[in-house]
């Protein structure tokens, strides 16, 4: 299980050197990658769906309970198919719809690494680790969002979703922790033991705040759905898949893991149902005005989620069968209707629903496709989304006698709108006259017409069969999510005319007549664009602008970009800070009797320190003051050396060398000395200046009040020849007790180096500066 | 400006200087000196090469740029961290040969660590005077 996790980074990591290889014709060998993974988990169906349960243990941080731990059960071996199935698919549609791209192997790493990442989420059994895969997929997926980064669009929903997720991804962060922390684990698996201590803890509420919002953010629950149709920004391969089988249904995955553990209470049902049932509603009346394929396909997609939250958040028997079963439904049916639209974008060049008609002439394949996918969205009988749809309003007519009546009006309205919604974008563009302009739209590789045709016509051999499926995949699946067995049986037929049928058939009949009634236009996106205003997206907006001029004046106070003020500010903060700190650990005394008497030397080398410095203040040549600090960095060198420290002295020589060739080097370059300061700034910066140096000889005279600590000194010195077989104790502590330490100062050093390099070196063009 | 004393007296000093910078980096373990002081000193070295026959020719008998020996000075301290997990100990363990090399006395994963240093503070001290030094206004 590790490995198959780790593939997608591993893989992910030899793209960089060997992204030329993405670029000829062995890149079909990347769908290996997915297909291998997808074929490793078949082989694991037959054991799972009996019930047994996989666990993989690798030491990771054991001293803080992280660990790689991994478990593999319904719940899970359900979502991993699903991203390597539905990844092996996008994998071949992608090489084909980028085909030429000057940046495809960048685009196939980041896809890689995401699908890495969800398999971690969706696999882990440490709490922990799934947070570390969870961010991993907000990441990913903001360079998966983002790819096409010369857009400024693109470049922007990049960032909202990066920001919405992350914001989620924090508060999740924090819930598991409390988790942690009051159950004492990190273990799924354990913690499904503590759920009495959890649910009665007083911090439940805030843990169960805390996970939802993660949930919500990344499963774009209203308030946090507006990330998502701006994802829509994205290649299409990419919204194919992380809106369809993987990122968003995350937040759902994570509801359904932590419902055996935290789930089940009112506050779980409440908010859940509420929360859920009010964006199912909400997106799929939304994506009946829209006029972009990939608007409505969101919006659908939104509801969608919705529909699983609210299936989740009533948490029966029925509901958590009918969850199980609608991930799958959606997945097959919306991958598939996304692929399709990037098929038309990719072949006609627009996705603008009033335009496209007829296309079923030129695409007679990919319309077999779109169809079918439409039909299961639709849920007629035989289709896989009959089944999901029966099973969710089973769910809801079993639901507590005072809800269930206006749970299933819920359902049955969101369920037409959906209808609607899965015709518009799959059947209108089909449908109707073939305009002109689009009688020499041709057929695609078959790379890209196949996967969506297989997915689609998976929905329909699963519709044909859902008991063998029911059994296989979605049996377990529900068992995990539930924490106990759900016998669940799916069929297509139960033997009667029943109200669930009647309702199945009534939401058909609503939506068809909605769809052949109603027609999208500009029109009516315009309408609906009007309530803008009040939209959360408007609100987050306005808070984000708020922000940023904040930091931008904030920034422009502490950051003004002259080197003086930055100085000014550090050294009156440090004197600040140690003034203080001076001021409150009481008097300093000078003990003159333990004084060692001076030397000629030593009064010779002050005398010249402080020539020196007073040349540095008054002169009025740079190159004159350069030359005089130097002399006074050499008077300390000979200060050490009276003192008895060489390696002091012989740093501090070499260095003072230099920064004064620097400094030359530098000023030799800047223009003549003239004066611009004002005589009230020179006081000032004296008075900065003197204050800084008091305080630092302040200090080193109260370092002789302090009674000495040998300790540290003494093992430096009992051990440097012992451990690490050195006599010079500073070197040692450099190279071998504090190695680390040293080794990361170099890196800093490298950094400055190259930044001044890059800085110095930058050649721009004259139209790229701005 | 050239001037034939200081590029005479550069001839003679450059090689004095280098060979002073490898022997502070040798002794650094047992008496003053070390990687970072030696690495300045070979720095020096070059700098005084540059004062005295222009930046362009130091840059020739250096034969490449400086910043290329950043990353070799990295790796090689990098490499004498990590060495130690090969035989199973803790990343910087002091690794030594068992009998002292001649001239250069004892050997151990430490001072390959100090090499390491010594190139990088060359290869950083000369990339940022020399960027400079080479940039035209």
């Amino acid at each position: 299980m590790l490995l198959t996790v780790l593939l997608g980074l591993i893989l992910s990591i030899f793209l960089v050197p060997f992204g030329k290889f993405v670029k000829s014709k062995w890149s079909v060998l990347l769908t290996l990658v997915p297909g291998l993974i997808f074929v490793y988990y078949l082989f694991h169906i037959s054991s799972v769906s009996e019930g047994s349960v996989f666990f993989q243990h690798t030491d990771w941080i054991p001293s803080l309970g992280i660990n790689f731990d991994f478990k593999l059960d319904g719940l899970s071996l359900l979502f991993v198919l699903l991203i390597s199935g539905v990844g092996t698919a996008i994998f071949f549609y992608a090489l084909s719809y980028l085909k030429g791209h000057p940046f495809i192997d960048r685009f196939f790493g980041y896809l890689c690494l995401f699908m890495a990442a969800m398999m971690g989420v969706v696999l882990s059994d440490n709490i922990l680790l799934l947070f570390v895969f969870w961010e991993l997929t907000s990441i990913s997926s903001f360079f998966l969002i983002g790819f096409n980064n010369d857009n400024q669009d693109s470049r922007k929903s990049a960032l909202t979703a990066l920001s919405i997720t992350g914001i989620g991804g924090f508060f999740l962060l924090a819930g598991l922790i409390l988790i942690g922390n009051v159950a004492g684990t990190f273990s799924f698996t354990e913690l499904i033991d503590k759920r009495d201590v959890l649910i009665n803890h007083n911090l439940y509420p805030a843990i169960l705040g805390f996970v939802f919002l993660g949930a919500f953010t990344k499963s774009a629950q209203f308030p946090f759905h507006f990330w998502l149709p701006g994802a829509m920004k994205a290649p299409t391969p990419v919204s194919a898949y992380l809106h369809s089988a993987t990122m968003v249904k995350a937040g759902i995955y994570l509801l359904a893991r932590f419902f055996p553990i935290l789930g089940g209470t009112d506050l779980w049902m409440y908010t859940l149902v509420g929360v859920g049932g009010f964006t199912m509603l909400y997106a799929s009346i939304h994506s009946l005005f829209r006029v972009d394929l990939k608007g409505i396909l969101a919006y659908s997609t939104i509801s969608a989620l919705g529909i699983l939250t609210f299936l989740i958040g009533m948490g029966t028997k029925e509901s958590i069968i009918a969850a199980s079963v609608f991930v799958l439904v959606h997945a097959l049916y919306k991958a598939t209707l996304f692929l399709v639209t990037g098929i038309i974008d990719h072949e006609t060049g627009t996705r603008d629903i009033t335009v496209l008609s007829g296309l079923r002439k030129v695409l007679p394949p990919v319309f077999l496709a779109s169809g079918l996918a439409a039909l299961s969205s639709a849920g007629l009988p035989l289709t896989f989304g009959f089944i999901g749809k029966d099973l969710i309003y089973e769910a809801t007519l079993h639901f507590e006698e005072n809800w269930a009546l206006i749970l299933t009006i819920l359902a049955v309205v969101t369920n037409t709108g959906l209808v609607v919604a899965g015709f518009l974008a799959g059947l209108k563009p089909f449908t109707g006259k073939l305009p002109q302009s689009f009688e020499k739209v041709h057929l695609p590789y078959k790379s890209m017409w196949i996967p969506p045709l297989i997915l689609a016509v998976l929905g329909l051999v699963f519709g044909v069969l859902p008991g063998v499926t029911g059994n296989l995949l979605n049996h377990q699946a529900a068992n995990a999510i539930l924490g106990q067995e759900t016998s669940m049986h799916l069929a297509i037929w139960h033997g009667s005319v029943n109200t669930v049928l009647i309702l199945s058939l009534a939401t058909l009949a609503c939506g068809i007549f909605i769809y052949l009634s109603f027609k999208p236009s500009y029109s009516k996106l315009q309408f609906i664009e009007k309530f803008e205003n009040l939209s959360p997206k408007h609100i987050f907006k306005g808070y984000a602008v708020d922000i940023f001029r904040f930091s931008t004046w904030y920034t422009n106070k502490l950051h003004n970009g002259y080197l003086r003020s930055y100085h000014l500010k550090i050294i009156l903060f440090a004197e600040i800070l140690l003034g203080y700190k001076l001021w409150i650990s009481g008097p300093v005394s000078i003990d003159f009797s333990n004084l060692s008497t001076l030397s000629i030397y030593e009064v010779g080398v002050v005398l010249v320190l402080i020539g020196a410095l007073f040349i540095v203040v008054t002169t009025p040549s740079r190159l004159t003051s350069v030359v005089s600090m130097s002399v006074i960095g050499y008077c300390i060198c000979l200060i050490y050396v009276f003192y008895s420290a060489p390696d002091l002295a012989m740093t501090q020589f070499s260095i003072d060398t230099l920064s004064t060739v620097l400094f030359v080097l530098v000023l030799y370059k800047l223009p003549g000395f003239i004066n611009f300061t004002g005589k009230a700034v020179l006081y000032r910066d004296g008075i900065v200046a003197l204050g800084f140096g008091a305080i630092l000889s302040l200090i080193a005279l109260k370092v002789n009040n302090e009674p000495v600590v040998k300790e540290i000194t003494e093992f430096y010195g009992e051990n440097s020849y012992l451990l690490a077989k050195g006599k010079n104790v500073v070197n040692v502590i450099l190279v071998d007790f504090r190695g680390i330490d040293t080794m990361f100062e170099t890196v800093v050093l490298s950094i400055a180096a190259i930044g001044v390099y890059s800085l110095l070196r930058l050649r721009l063009k004259p139209t790229e500066k701005e | 400006m050239r001037s034939i004393i200081l590029q005479t007296a550069t001839k003679y000093l450059l090689p004095i200087l280098l060979l002073f910078s490898v022997f502070l980096l040798l002794r650094g373990h047992y008496e003053p000196g070390g990687g970072f002081v030696g690495g300045l000193v070979a720095s020096i070295a070059f700098v005084l090469h540059s004062f005295a026959f222009g930046t362009e020719n130091t840059m020739k008998i250096l034969r490449r740029k400086p910043m290329s020996l950043i990353p070799i000075g990295l790796g090689i301290a990098a490499l004498s961290v990590i060495a130690p997990t090969f035989f199973g100990l803790p990343p910087m363990t002091g690794l030594w040969f068992e009998e002292p090399i001649p001239v250069i006395g004892m050997i151990g994963s430490s001072l390959f660590f100090d090499l390491g240093v010594y190139l990088v503070v060359i290869g950083v001290v000369l990339t940022i005077l020399f960027t400079i030094s080479l940039t035209e206004d």
